[in-house]
């Protein structure tokens, strides 16, 4: 099982997603912007941090980098693709998922450790957790605000496609209390906490984010 | 554009013309040492050698009013001491050993003045400048921490300043990727017209990876790589500016810009890790940042350092301005560059990863065999100096020193005087005021907008006592550092103050469970030409350096800022201590909360005296500052930091937490709110002493139940006084303590959180 992390020029993340595979067991591979070769991997993460400097808008830049086109066409395979905070925001610029994020509610940059229901245990990234848990996880963002069409909304509310919410505080305003949506197939997640800083109670919260990265060890392994 | 060349200053020019005025006034150079210029080039300088001097002898560059103090810390620095030191004091930041082969490098610096003016980029800026010094010794940057200083908390200024300074540390650290893991926050009087601004960055990398500031090897060739040069940051030297273009303003397309440095941070992020690629390639003889001064400290500093000869073709420099003159070239201040020295050979491989990453990298110069350091312009000489004379060999002054002739009466105000709580309601109410004044109340409004967990290392960091992170992944081993000051205490006393922040920071980097191991530190101070502050500059260095003397810790690096002022009243003396501690496996980490076991004994050690002086009852309640601060004894907070040691080692202690500002009951406020659980204290004699006093060498720890007898009797074999003060409650939702009063969790939170939200939101 390989996992493959991308790395963006900014990408901040990336070594901690990395570790949160092997963390699983899985092979980290580390994929390049520049290449768009996916190097064989199972599964991509595409990570956060602040591409290109998040100078345009977030996310907006890095979805034209060759390994993107590569992802956007595996992910139309059904190859599981998890997206965190900026590589959320780079999926939904890239059109895998629906929605954008916008500046936090509070116009603050917000770093807390985050309580997150689980509201679809049936996606690729999280079929290890049970329905309607409560996990704790860091969010950390400046824009964060997740916001979409009220067709949108509509739409993924009817079909079940929010796949995590947060509980009790709402960090940033987002729209619906939603924290994380998943796409039609349940194989392309985004989500804007971070659960690879949720793999160890020494460095974390908690070590609830791992469900996620064994979540798609199951999904690589019943495709 | 070539009509501005025509007025270029060239070395020629300087010798043919040698009584044209020059503005050295303006840039700051007294008129001695405008002549020891002079003297030292045997003519005139040109604009840019003026602007070189003039920049790299300011008081910011060139330590000229603290350079003789130094000695305090050469003098109280034994071989033991150095054994562990790698890199010292003139380097851009201290190298320890800390085991296992590993490096760690660490230093705090000011950005004090430019966040006055521009608070966003001055903080941000200042969080860059401390990173590249890291990475210019080899290391990887790996955490941040910033203490703060404003005026009173509800002063309008401050909430313009504050926002800003947050928002600037918070956007620079954030989206470079460092975790922000500790630092302070302090409000007082004194810096409503000069808040100060400190950063400190960690590093580590493997022991043969040191990098030095040095230029060596004849015919190596000197790159410059990162971001182009502009004409933010340039300071002073536009008066050469306006000089050389009276009246031609907006003609040439240039723009007036802010002496303040404007940063980017993505670019210094891929710069990082650029860096870092060069350095596992082994193709970097040396490196050098260019911070303060830009071009000017970078060339002469690395030229200086190594065998002193160097070529510099200044009109290779990549640009963002048109139209800029040698001297702008040379002192702007743009961020996010790196100077390197690298072998012929090498260049083709290092121009490689600088395009893989996307990073402009100009070959501008290479290493001579002479001892000038020479640079020209489109063929012309500009600068030829020796680079000693601007870097090293810089003026040296013995500022007058006299202790203030209100010293005394300002020892002599004591605090004993003071009206003090006594019946339970008082007591009460004073616990709540206190916890929630703007000094002692939750920090959290500010540590939320850092991001502390980026890199995934991070094991504890604010509001615990230190901020922890994990070097080596496969062992543990990690590093803790703490940064303190009471600038209260220095001002009553800067010798013992400075001390106490030393005690301070040593206590909080040992109650995380890590043995502390070096110092750095960012001297603030008022202006040196004042005979008091040159008087509480000398005493609090004398204390530092004796202090460490004491605790066996060398004093690694650190840095000055003076003129600090608020009109023409200096600052408290704020000299602000960093403490660097290593822990072998960070798994052993000490919390701070308590109620991470059911049924823990809460035990206080050190002793508790009447001691108000400077303290933070007084400064809340009675807006007093008098007396002497709390008396410090190393001696016995080097047994303390043992005894925590032991017990982490030997897990016998589930929780620690310092006592120092707002006393045992702040202590205990914080200990029950972090660890979300509930308490029943006791205490012996006068309750306002024991809740309040400030006394140092005191940790709140919480030991299992099973372990309290053997850690007793180990702090009584070893002389550590020690009381048993209560019990963990896990079943109570409050902080009881007996005779005095029972307070909620939630009332205690809400006064404790709800402080700066209201002040700032």
């Amino acid at each position: 099982m390989k996992i493959g992390v991308i790395t963006f020029p900014g990408t901040l993340d990336d070594t901690d997603a990395q570790r949160a595979a092997r963390y699983v067991d899985a092979e980290a591979v580390a994929l390049w912007h520049a290449d768009a070769d996916l190097h064989g991997v199972d599964a991509v993460i595409v990570p956060g941090g602040f591409s290109y400097g998040d100078y345009l808008r977030a996310g907006a830049i890095a979805r034209f980098a060759p390994v993107m086109r590569s992802v956007v066409e595996a992910a139309g395979k059904g190859m599981p693709v998890l997206g965190i905070c900026n590589g959320f925001q780079i999926l939904c610029e890239a059109g895998l998922l629906p929605g954008a994020m916008l500046r936090n509610a509070g116009l603050h940059f917000v770093c807390r450790d985050q309580w997150l229901r689980v509201e679809n245990n049936t996606t690729a990234w999280s079929s290890r957790y049970e329905q309607g848990a409560e996990i704790i996880v860091p969010v950390k963002n400046m824009d964060g605000r997740y916001t979409a069409s009220q067709a949108t909304l509509d739409e993924l509310e009817g079909e079940g496609r929010v796949v995590f919410r947060y509980v009790g505080v709402n960090p940033n305003g987002s729209c619906n209390d939603i924290a994380g949506i998943t796409s039609a197939n349940g194989r392309i997640v985004g989500l804007m906490p971070h659960p690879e800083h949720a793999i160890d109670a020494l460095t974390g919260p908690s070590d609830d984010g791992l469900g996620m990265f064994y979540s798609a060890l199951d999904a690589v392994v019943t495709a | 554009m070539t009509s501005t060349q025509v007025h270029i200053d060239t070395v020629a020019r300087a010798e043919a013309s040698p009584d044209q005025p020059q503005p050295y006034r303006e840039l700051g150079l007294k008129d001695d040492e405008y002549q020891k210029i002079r003297e030292i080039l045997g003519r005139r300088p040109t604009e840019a050698e003026l602007a070189m001097y003039s920049v790299m002898w300011s008081e910011h560059c060139s330590y000229k009013s603290s350079k003789v103090h130094f000695r305090h810390f050469k003098e109280n620095t034994t071989e033991e001491m150095r054994s562990k030191m790698l890199a010292g004091i003139g380097e851009n930041a201290g190298v320890v050993d800390i085991g296992d082969g590993w490096a760690v490098t660490f230093k705090v610096e000011s950005h004090n003045h430019p966040s006055y003016v521009e608070p966003y980029q001055g903080a941000a800026t200042g969080v860059g400048g401390i990173v590249r010094d890291i990475m210019a010794m080899g290391a990887r940057p790996l955490a941040v921490l910033d203490p703060l200083r404003f005026g009173p908390a509800d002063a309008p200024d401050t909430r313009r300043v504050l926002p800003g300074i947050v928002a600037g540390v918070g956007g620079y650290g954030n989206c470079l990727g460092l975790p922000n893991i500790g630092g302070e926050v302090v409000f007082d009087e004194s810096y409503a017209g000069n808040p100060l601004v400190n950063a400190a960055c960690v590093g580590a990398m493997r022991v043969e990876d040191l990098h030095l500031a040095h230029a060596s090897g004849t015919g190596n060739k000197v790159i410059l790589f990162g971001a182009r040069t502009g004409l933010d940051g340039i300071g002073g030297v536009s008066v050469l500016a306006s000089e050389t273009f009276s009246g031609e303003e907006g003609g040439t397309g240039r723009k007036k810009l802010p002496a303040v440095q404007v940063g980017d941070p993505f670019t210094e992020k891929v710069l990082i890790e650029c860096c870092l690629e060069l350095f596992g390639e082994r193709i970097v003889v040396g490196i050098q940042d260019l911070g303060g001064a830009g071009l000017s400290c970078a060339t002469s500093e690395l030229a200086s350092a190594g065998d002193g000869g160097m070529r510099v073709w200044l009109e290779r420099v990549p640009l963002r301005a048109e139209g800029m003159t040698p001297a702008e070239v040379l002192s702007s201040e743009s961020q996010e560059r790196m100077c390197a020295v690298v072998r012929p050979e090498d260049v083709p491989a290092f121009m490689r990863v600088c395009q893989k990453w996307d990073v402009i990298a100009t070959e501008i110069g290479e290493v001579t065999d002479g001892d000038h350091l020479v640079i020209t312009w489109h063929d012309e000489v500009v600068v030829d100096v020796p680079p000693r004379t601007v870097a090293h060999e810089g003026p040296e002054y013995h500022r007058p020193i006299a202790r203030p002739a209100d010293q005394d009466a300002l020892q002599a105000d004591v605090p004993d005087s003071l009206p003090r709580p006594s019946t339970p309601d008082e007591l009460r109410e004073t616990i709540l005021r206190m916890i929630a004044s703007p000094n002692l109340a939750s920090r959290k409004w500010v540590t939320d907008q850092y991001d502390r967990y980026v890199r995934g290392g991070t094991v504890l960091a604010q509001p615990s006592d230190s901020g922890m992170i994990r070097i080596d992944e496969e062992t543990g081993r990690g590093v803790a550092l703490a940064t303190d000051c009471n600038g209260r205490f220095c001002k009553l006393d800067p010798y013992t103050g400075a001390q106490l922040a030393l005690a301070e920071a040593y206590r909080n980097v040992a109650v995380s469970g890590a043995t502390p191991l070096a110092v750095s530190d960012c001297l603030n101070f008022g202006s040196p030409e004042d005979p008091a502050v040159m008087w509480q500059f000398e005493q609090a260095i004398r204390g530092i350096a004796e202090g460490c003397r004491e605790l066996g810790i060398p004093v690694t690096g650190g840095n000055v800022s003076f003129y600090n002022q608020t009109g023409t009243t200096a600052i408290l003396p704020t000299p602000v201590i960093a403490v660097l501690g290593v822990i072998d496996d960070v798994r052993r980490r000490i919390p701070t909360g308590i109620g991470a076991e059911a049924g823990e004994t809460l035990l206080l050690l050190g002793e508790t005296r009447d001691e108000f002086g400077g303290s933070e009852w007084a400064n809340v309640v009675h807006g007093h500052l008098g007396g002497l601060p709390p008396k410090v004894d190393l001696a016995r907070e080097k047994l303390l930091a043992d005894v925590l040691l032991a017990g982490s080692r030997d897990g016998m202690v589930s929780a620690a937490h310092d006592l120092s500002d707002g006393g045992l009951a702040q202590a205990l406020v914080e200990a029950c709110l972090l660890g979300e659980t509930g308490a029943r204290v006791f205490v012996d004699g006068d309750p306002f002493v024991q809740l309040f006093s400030e006394s140092a060498g005191r940790v709140l720890v919480a030991v299992p139940r099973t372990e309290e007898l053997r850690f007793t009797d180990m702090c009584t074999a070893r002389g550590l006084p020690w009381s048993k003060v209560g019990v963990v409650d896990p079943e109570s939702e409050s902080l009881e303590i007996q005779d005095v009063a029972t307070i909620g969790l939630a009332e205690l939170r809400t006064a404790w959180e709800g402080t700066l939200p209201a002040l700032f939101d």
